[in-house]
């Protein structure tokens, strides 16, 4: 490779498209599929349900603790899919880059992006790059869509959510959204924050073989957080949740950034978490299984469905006292107030 | 309308201090105080120290609200 | 966490909880004049702990709130002029002024407009860009001055001169003495702001005792702070013994905080300011004196006759005004909920967080 940054002319499908395909995309990322650089990926596939999804990934920094755009485009797509109960296998990955990206940059991209599906057990099967001019992109977007399979029998969707179920929350909240927030600048706050971006299929994959059909809804609070999949989840079932406070954990760094900005954990965006409702009975035993998964050892039953106020989630406080959680508006900013 | 954090001041370079709360630390100023040291707690407002938190009256708080509960019952 | 974890017992809570409500026969009407203390009650569900004789109102303690529209018309005007970085807290970012908010100007006209945590932030990005005129938008109560006053004092010491601070600070002594000289609020008790009285102290606040016979404490912002607060206003009730009392002891000094009240006082000078709502309070800005003046974004910008129509008159039935001044509750307004919500805010109680409107719209059923 004679260029170490990227140029216009390696998006013109030409000479030096070619060599960065099979150079940089290839070697990092080829399975016998994606080698065979047909127009289409062409694959068997088992009879059943099957779920498709597709998302785009923007971040500022590319890098940041934890992870990068390559990881975090591969997980969030695995994760969309497992939250839907499907086992996911395939992935399609499309890159628009902007001019001036450093070749290497690219390639531990590439390599985080590889290994994540490598733990996840899927493989990226097709993909696209354009190169847009300086401005016109920000370093890097990675567009992921994915396929996977939904055993017999699953079906998990918020319409099945029925009072006195259990809210099961899978770890601490928070350590991505704000892992990123360390690394803008101006903020100034250090420590070591590190991103939980990981891919939730083999814990999802134990969830259903202990309970199966017992997991009635299942969501990856992503951006918004917790508190806006819970809503989501109220309002869709059209019934309300009840959680406790001092159920949902926090790591004591995350705890001390949101009183240094006032920023309510609740909030802030996680992706390597997932938040299921199971049947009551259920509850323990979804626990138990979550918490022998290295994803899952810090799981909570965080509180309850109930009946009523409809479509509104009430957290109790750790005093006693009750409030209800909105949806988020806007993105936090830090305040003095 | 004036969020203030209680925070442990870790160094001290001037009139420029690190503190900490919860493992997070940053630079605070401590242009706004006087007296104060290494392992001190401020209330930090703004990235400013604005007053040195007293140890001994925080202790007494507590001690008056344990007592409360009790002696009105 | 230090001094914020053992100020949050359930157990101890408790039992202030039912002490209070043991002694709250008879109505009491307390003011929490700090919109910090109006978001802690609500984030923690206090108010539904407590016997429904204790009502518990908000005050005009949110600098965001009390920001008048015109001065944020004239802070977008700034933003917009060639060469500027506008710099601010978070809070001002979503704040509507007479036609637009600094959100939308940075959104729609590509102003350079950053959040920062601190003015020592926008210190830096002053020194980092030398070419560029960085203004910092001053706001804030006397919590947060000194550290503005302290701020412009650094920027002499450094000789920047691309640095310029645009003065909207408020006093809340002042405000606090027009809503009694109002006459229009019934108020048995004050919960004052533990912060502001972290730099003033418990001296300004005696005439409230003296001339109008209500007790005030000073008070901090976790949950026991806030009830040990309320059963100490509660038994001032009923031993009619009327006083200024600190419960919030160990960071407030009777005397306050010297040094910074020191500083405060060497940069700026009492003002007559626009309280976004109420109208014109004697002496409750700060403006910035004759020795800092080259400072004084007001007088570096050329800038033309800003209408004042834009404040409340166009939005002629938000009660904002009435709900500052505790005389109305959020559901009085015809617009809540119907018109104005956080994402549509009308007035500026509906857009600062802890402002009384959003903290209704947020956290009660
Ligand atoms: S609800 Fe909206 S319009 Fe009504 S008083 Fe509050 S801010 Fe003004």
């Amino acid at each position: 490779m004679q260029f170490d940054r990227i140029l216009l002319s390696h998006g013109s499908g030409g000479r030096l498209s070619q060599q960065l395909i099979h150079d940089v995309f290839l070697k990092e990322l080829g399975n016998e599929i994606l080698d065979e650089l047909n127009d289409s990926a062409v694959f068997n596939v088992a009879e059943g349900k099957l779920a498709y999804t597709t998302d785009a990934y923007v971040v500022s920094p590319i890098f940041f603790p934890g992870g990068d755009i390559g990881r975090l485009s591969a997980c969030g797509t695995v994760n969309d899919l497992s939250m839907s109960g499907a086992k996911p296998f395939y992935l399609s990955a499309s890159f628009i880059i902007e001019e001036g990206l450093s070749i290497n940059d690219l390639k531990t991209i590439l390599m985080s992006m590889k290994q994540a599906a490598d733990e996840a057990g899927v493989k990226i099967v097709c993909g696209d790059t354009k190169v847009v001019g300086r401005g016109m992109a920000d370093k890097v977007f990675i567009t992921t869509s994915g396929i996977g399979l939904i055993p017999d029998g699953i079906d998990i969707s918020p319409r099945r959510i029925r009072p006195g179920d259990s809210v099961i929350l899978s770890g601490t909240i928070g350590d991505h959204g704000i892992a990123i927030l360390s690394q803008r600048e101006g903020l100034g706050f250090s420590s070591d924050f590190i991103s939980d971006v990981a891919p939730l299929n083999h814990l999802v994959a134990s969830m259903l073989d202990e309970v199966g059909n017992d997991i009635h809804a299942m969501r990856d609070p992503t951006r918004g957080g917790l508190a806006t999949t819970l809503n989501e989840f109220a309002q869709v079932a059209n019934l309300g949740m009840r959680i406790y406070e001092d159920k949902i954990p926090v790591q004591d760094n995350i705890r001390g950034a949101c009183e240094l900005l006032g920023f309510d954990p609740l909030y802030i965006a996680n992706e390597g978490k997932l938040v299921t409702i199971v049947e009551n009975v259920a509850g323990d035993r979804v626990l138990a299984c979550m918490k022998r998964h290295p994803l899952g050892i810090n799981a909570e039953i965080i509180g309850e469905v109930v009946e009523k106020p409809e479509g509104m989630v009430s957290l109790v406080t750790r005093i006693g006292g009750t409030r209800v959680i909105d949806m988020m508006v806007g993105d936090q900013l830090p305040r003095i107030c | 309308m004036c969020l203030g954090i209680p925070v442990k001041i870790m160094k001290i370079s001037d009139s420029l201090a690190v503190v900490e709360i919860g493992g997070v630390k940053r630079q605070a100023s401590l242009a706004l105080v006087e007296d104060v040291r290494v392992g001190d707690y401020v209330i930090l407002h703004a990235g400013f120290a604005i007053q040195k938190v007293d140890e001994d009256d925080a202790r007494e708080s507590l001690r008056l609200l344990e007592e409360i509960g009790i002696c009105d019952i | 966490m230090r001094y914020i974890d053992e100020f949050c017992d359930p157990g101890l809570a408790k039992r202030l909880v039912e002490s209070i409500n043991r002694l709250s026969d008879k109505e009491i009407v307390l003011m929490e004049v700090c919109g910090t203390h109006t978001m802690a009650i609500f984030k923690h569900g206090i108010k539904k702990l407590l016997a429904p004789s204790i009502r518990l109102v908000s005050g005009p303690g949110c600098p965001v709130c009390v920001t008048a529209a015109q001065d944020i018309d004239v802070a977008r005007w700034i933003s917009r002029q060639k060469d500027v970085i506008f710099t601010t807290f978070g809070d001002m970012i979503r704040v509507p002024g007479g036609a637009s908010s600094l959100e939308r100007q940075k959104g729609q006209e590509g102003a350079d407009i950053r959040v920062v945590y601190s003015i020592l932030d926008a210190l830096d990005i002053a020194r980092n860009n030398p070419t560029k005129r960085v203004v910092f938008f001053g706001i804030g109560f006397e919590t947060t001055a000194p550290s503005i006053a302290s701020g412009i004092q650094l920027a002499s010491k450094q000789g920047l001169d691309n640095f310029f601070v645009y003065s909207c600070h408020k006093l809340i002594p002042p405000a606090m003495k027009a809503l009694l000289e109002s006459g229009e609020v019934k108020i048995d008790g004050f919960i004052c702001p533990g912060h502001v009285s972290t730099i003033i102290g418990a001296k300004p606040y005696e005439f409230i005792a003296e001339q109008y016979h209500i007790p005030c404490v000073i008070t901090g912002f976790e949950p026991l702070d806030i009830l040990q607060a309320i059963l100490m206003l509660v038994k001032a009730r009923e031993s009619g013994q009327v006083g200024v009392e600190i419960q919030y002891t160990r960071a407030v000094k009777h005397e306050g905080n010297v040094v910074a009240q020191r500083i405060l006082a060497e940069v700026f000078e009492p003002i007559d300011a626009v309280w976004r709502g109420i109208g014109v309070i004697p002496d409750s800005g700060l403006k910035i004196r004759q020795e800092y003046s080259r400072f004084d974004a007001l007088l570096q910008f050329e800038m033309p006759e800003m209408s004042d129509k834009s404040d409340l008159s166009n939005l002629s039935d938000c009660i904002c005004g009435l709900i500052l001044r505790g005389i109305a509750i959020p559901t009085d307004c015809p617009l809540f909920k119907t018109v104005c919500n956080t994402e549509n805010p009308v007035g500026a109680c509906m857009v600062s967080l802890e402002g009384t409107c959003a903290a209704y719209y947020k956290y009660s059923p």
